[in-house]
């Protein structure tokens, strides 16, 4: 029986539970607006994953001297006749391999964005930003979910999600990558200087190493998996760095949106300079 | 004014058999759980001056709970979990026969003894609100209890298995809702799920982990 004072509600309505709840799909007695919230992410993801795969798949336009787009770093191998291509010498293993299967798209970034990508997708955080916007599991608290006979979770074909440590090393890696590359936006033809360029790879780098040092997993490896932080010296210093990495960990939501929104800014800013449309500010010189 | 001085107030004067369950007053005895316009809340912490003086309020007992009456649910299923989890197994004392824990130690679980049992994250939680997986899923309440349990520094038993298998962290889904209504403010999906869910991978799922125990011969045990 509902307890509302208004006669009316006390008649049950057809599909309903006793305490007036409804069932189904997006079914809620919440007044409030719940659905704004998971319709952000929603656009906010789908754009991000269009920008990026656009990006990855030009193959052109990633570098302009001193700079390198973060969706082409590590460069593993360069086609240099690419225009706004990056000097051969850039890249880890150098030019293009001739037996690259012509309907491959000819792109370093496609080679290397998989590793994020997978970092991103298995990482807790975006994993309920995803499942609430786009899976609808459920699409807000104490809204009726997509219905599943039964639900598994992440029991049976959602088990891989925890791999996700393995996806963080990987990443880790990549931290180091892209603050190489931000110090050596400091470097014009060996010549020190700065430029907006510069500074825009650096907040790329300390935004992405912000979300990456949150990891859970990191968390967890590093201290959490410990019982005892007193226990020992070496349990005493692990205990310091889970402690930092805690700090992380709490802000980890807003260092994901953060680096996701500059890491494609900074690609965006590289490609537009590296195409002559906008000016670099710096202290080079054009 | 709070709502559940509201309901009081309709009890007395207007439906004298409104059956509603309450204590402390306080947002300590967790007794007053409902879903206000929709959202689990403890009424007696949920001021009417945050509302429109000229919306309706209404209020709804827990679903996940089977009623009992009006506003007053059967939360049994949530005790008979708990009898399922073994309990804390402390390793001997020390020589002079105390105990010690270090403040540091004891800092991460402290925030799980904040529970109150108020049960609004079993009531949110769509694995047992919606998906109704009471067969194979203890919920937040009990991911809290086990973790302040696992993290101990003195306890001994090993309970991951069962955290896998019988209390079914699986179907959780980290979509944080649980977090969301804790009236208490606890972590619970950040400080208790998830860590638990890596302790499950570091037993189950890591194949690194799993090779080097083969290696070295030894488990992962307290
Ligand atoms: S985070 Fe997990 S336990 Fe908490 S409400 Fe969501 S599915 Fe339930
Ligand atoms: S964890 Fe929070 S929401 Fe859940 S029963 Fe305890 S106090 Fe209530
Ligand atoms: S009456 Fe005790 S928590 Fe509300």
């Amino acid at each position: 029986m509902a307890v509302s004072t208004n006669p009316a509600d006390h008649a049950p309505a057809a599909g309903t539970r006793p305490g007036g709840h409804k069932d189904g799909f997006r079914a809620t007695s919440r007044k409030d607006h719940w659905a704004t919230e998971p319709l952000a992410v929603l656009i906010g993801l789908s754009l991000f994953i269009i920008y990026a795969t656009w990006a990855a798949f030009q193959g052109n336009h990633y570098y302009v001297s001193p700079y390198l787009s973060p969706f082409y770093s590590p460069l593993l191998w360069v086609n240099p006749d690419a225009a706004g291509a990056a000097p051969v010498a850039h890249a880890w293993f150098g030019s293009w391999p001739q037996w690259w299967p012509a309907f491959i798209p000819i792109s370093p970034s496609i080679l290397i964005l998989p590793f994020p990508g997978a970092f991103r997708f298995t990482c807790y955080y975006y994993r309920k930003a995803y499942y609430r916007s786009f899976a609808g599991m459920p699409p807000g608290c104490a809204v009726g979910p997509i219905p599943q006979h039964p639900y598994k979770g992440e029991t049976k074909f959602l088990l891989f999600q925890n791999l996700h440590r393995y996806a963080m090393y990987i990443a880790l890696i990549f931290v180091v990558v892209l603050w190489t590359d931000a110090v050596r936006a400091f470097f014009k033809d060996g010549r020190f200087g700065i430029g907006v360029g510069t500074v825009v790879l650096i907040i790329n780098a300390a935004l992405l190493s912000g979300y990456t040092f949150g990891c859970h997993s990191l968390r967890h490896l590093v201290g959490g998996r410990l019982d005892c932080f007193s226990c020992s010296s070496s349990c005493e210093a692990r205990h310091s760095l889970w402690s930092k990495i805690t700090g992380f960990n709490e802000r980890h939501m807003q260092y994901a949106w953060m680096s996701l929104f500059w890491v494609a800014f900074t690609d965006f800013y590289v490609r537009m300079v590296s195409l002559g449309y906008i000016p670099d500010f710096n202290t080079w010189g054009r | 004014m709070v709502v559940l001085d509201a309901i009081h107030r309709i009890q007395a004067l207007h439906a004298n058999d409104l059956a509603c369950r309450w204590n402390c007053k306080a947002g300590k005895c967790g007794s007053c759980s409902m879903e206000i316009n929709g959202r689990p809340k403890l009424a007696c912490m949920t001021r009417l001056s945050d509302y429109d003086p000229e919306e309706t309020i209404t209020v709804q007992p827990m679903k996940t709970f089977p009623i009992i009456k009006d506003l007053v649910t059967d939360v049994s299923f949530n005790y008979e979990v708990n009898k399922r989890i073994p309990p804390f197994k402390p390793k001997p004392r020390d020589a002079d026969g105390n105990y010690r824990m270090m403040q540091k130690d004891v800092d991460r679980i402290q925030e799980f003894r904040k529970c109150i049992e108020c049960f609004l994250c079993q009531d949110v939680c769509h694995v047992l609100r919606d998906h109704r997986r009471q067969d194979a899923f203890a919920g937040p309440r009990w991911f809290i209890r086990l973790a302040s349990l696992e993290m101990h520094p003195l306890d001994t038993a090993d309970r991951v298995s069962q955290i896998k298998e019988d209390f079914g962290i699986g179907f959780c889904n980290i979509t944080k809702c649980c977090t969301e209504v804790c009236p208490e403010g606890i972590h619970i999906t950040d400080n208790a799920i998830i860590p638990l869910k890596e302790r499950l991978a570091d037993r189950y799922y890591d194949p690194v982990m799993w090779l080097m125990r083969k290696i070295t011969g030894k488990d992962r045990k307290k």
